[in-house]
């Protein structure tokens, strides 16, 4: 199994762009228990936009291809997601200058993401947000390039851990964006934006056939 | 030096709104709207902020402030400034009317971006809790610009006037306006009824309408002249009516 490059990249927006649409009413539900109830469609005008960008993109490095989901995100989507995923998107291009990538450049662009969106959003772990699913797929993906793991694994591991990370929000009171205004009605509720990059993440490791 | 404004809003309408009152109070800054999506609903648009301050810097701007409403519109600004990464254009995380209000009377006075984002920033203290009504309903209104203008008067020698408003709406945001912007003409440091007459926030928040009076009070090298010509403004009625 090749290290997760361009092809890998490719795919695994191609991908993302499906598992959006067709988790769009159920992220639309969730963001209508504790939010605005628009990040379902928010992501999937966002990544259907990214689509159309794609076809005429020429990339030459993993961070290309970030960087075109980046800009387009950030154009497309509404509400917090757009510049915190953009955000996310961008560092994480800034950390893939490269046609592959290995674990440890996984981890770097996994790492990168997380500064962004703690830089936007100014978030801990713990607050019921995206943070709560980016933060352990980071380190999880970290653990396995310091153990000469591959790429392949280091995106499992990630993709394991951001579901884990998205089912610890159901319980918390929120602590950022509108759902913090909502107090102990959050609780029992999944964060949306966590289960978004659980979701992303999930397909990241299935492009890399794992 | 020409400071430019950008209001972002997730309101189309709002923003409009916004750049309307804040023109009146100072017709010479160039300020855009950069507001509701690029189709029209509610939200932000990152291409429609980053177009607006790229607009504004090449229409020679020598800088660039903007103004946010809530929640994700700082958010969509922020991103704007980490991909134009250019330290000609800030932003101010202040409440969206008084501190756009506050900057484009700052920007028409001439000020560079950084004063200009300053006076963004006074907004933050625009309201203090001490405003807030007490039971007893003798409770004196408290604010940072209210505290600047006991220094500012200070204890000796001010030159004081007794006037009245003799305009009906009397000193509501262009008057204000009007005042602050002249208050900063002269070497002096001036008060109306307390508080700091430098601070259209301030004025305006004494909330004075036709025939109340103003007790103004000033000092500094030029407190006599700050005062005939703020009393030539008031007696005229800000060219009102």
């Amino acid at each position: 199994m090749a290290g997760a490059d361009i092809e890998w990249a490719l795919a695994w927006i191609r991908d993302s762009a499906a598992v959006v649409t067709e988790h769009r009413e159920e992220l639309i539900d969730l963001d209508r228990a504790i939010g605005d109830g628009d990040h379902g469609e928010n992501l999937h005008r966002g990544f259907t936009a990214v689509l159309g960008k794609l076809d005429a993109a020429e990339p030459a490095t993993v961070g290309d291809v970030l960087k075109l989901v980046a800009t387009t995100l950030m154009s497309t989507v509404g509400g917090a997601a757009g510049p915190l995923y953009g955000t996310a998107f961008l560092r994480g291009a800034k950390a893939a200058d490269a046609a592959e990538l290995d674990a440890a450049g996984v981890a770097a662009v996994l790492a990168a993401g997380v500064e962004g969106i703690v830089a936007r959003g100014k978030a801990e772990v713990g607050d019921k947000t995206m943070v709560d699913a980016w933060t352990p797929a980071a380190a999880a993906a970290q653990q396995v390039a310091d153990g000469g793991g591959s790429a392949a694994e280091a995106l499992r591991a990630a993709a394991d851990a951001a579901r884990a990370g998205a089912e610890s929000t159901d319980p918390l009171v929120a602590h950022k964006g509108r759902a913090s205004y909502l107090g102990e009605r959050a609780i029992g509720h999944r964060d949306p934006g966590a289960e978004s990059s659980a979701l992303l993440l999930e397909a990241a490791a299935a492009a890399a056939g794992v | 030096m020409a400071t430019a404004l950008v209001l972002v809003s997730h309101s189309a309408q709002l923003a409009a709104g916004l750049l309307e009152v804040a023109s009146q109070m100072a017709p010479e800054v160039a300020i855009r709207a950069a507001g509701g999506t690029e189709d029209g609903r509610v939200g932000t648009s990152f291409d429609l902020v980053q177009q607006a301050v790229e607009a504004a810097l090449a229409d020679g701007a020598d800088g660039v402030v903007l103004l946010t409403d809530l929640g994700s519109a700082t958010l969509t600004a922020e991103s704007v400034l980490e991909m134009l990464d250019d330290d000609r254009v800030r932003l101010a995380d202040a409440p969206f009317v008084e501190a756009s209000v506050a900057a484009a009377v700052a920007a028409q006075g001439g000020d560079d971006v950084d004063a200009v984002l300053a006076a963004a920033w006074t907004a933050i203290d625009a309201f203090s809790s001490s405003r807030a009504p007490e039971p007893s309903g003798s409770a004196e209104p408290g604010s940072a610009a209210e505290a600047a203008g006991e220094d500012a008067a200070g204890d000796e020698a001010a030159a004081t006037r007794s006037l009245v408003l003799t305009n009906a709406l009397g000193l509501h945001a262009r008057p204000a306006a009007i005042v602050a912007r002249k208050v900063s003409e002269f070497d002096a440091q001036v008060t109306i009824n307390g508080v700091d007459a430098a601070s259209v926030l301030a004025l305006m928040a004494l909330g004075l309408t036709g025939g109340a009076e103003l007790e103004l009070s000033a000092s500094g090298a030029q407190a006599d002249g700050a005062l005939e010509a703020l009393a030539a403004e008031i007696e005229s009625g800000f060219g009102e009516d």
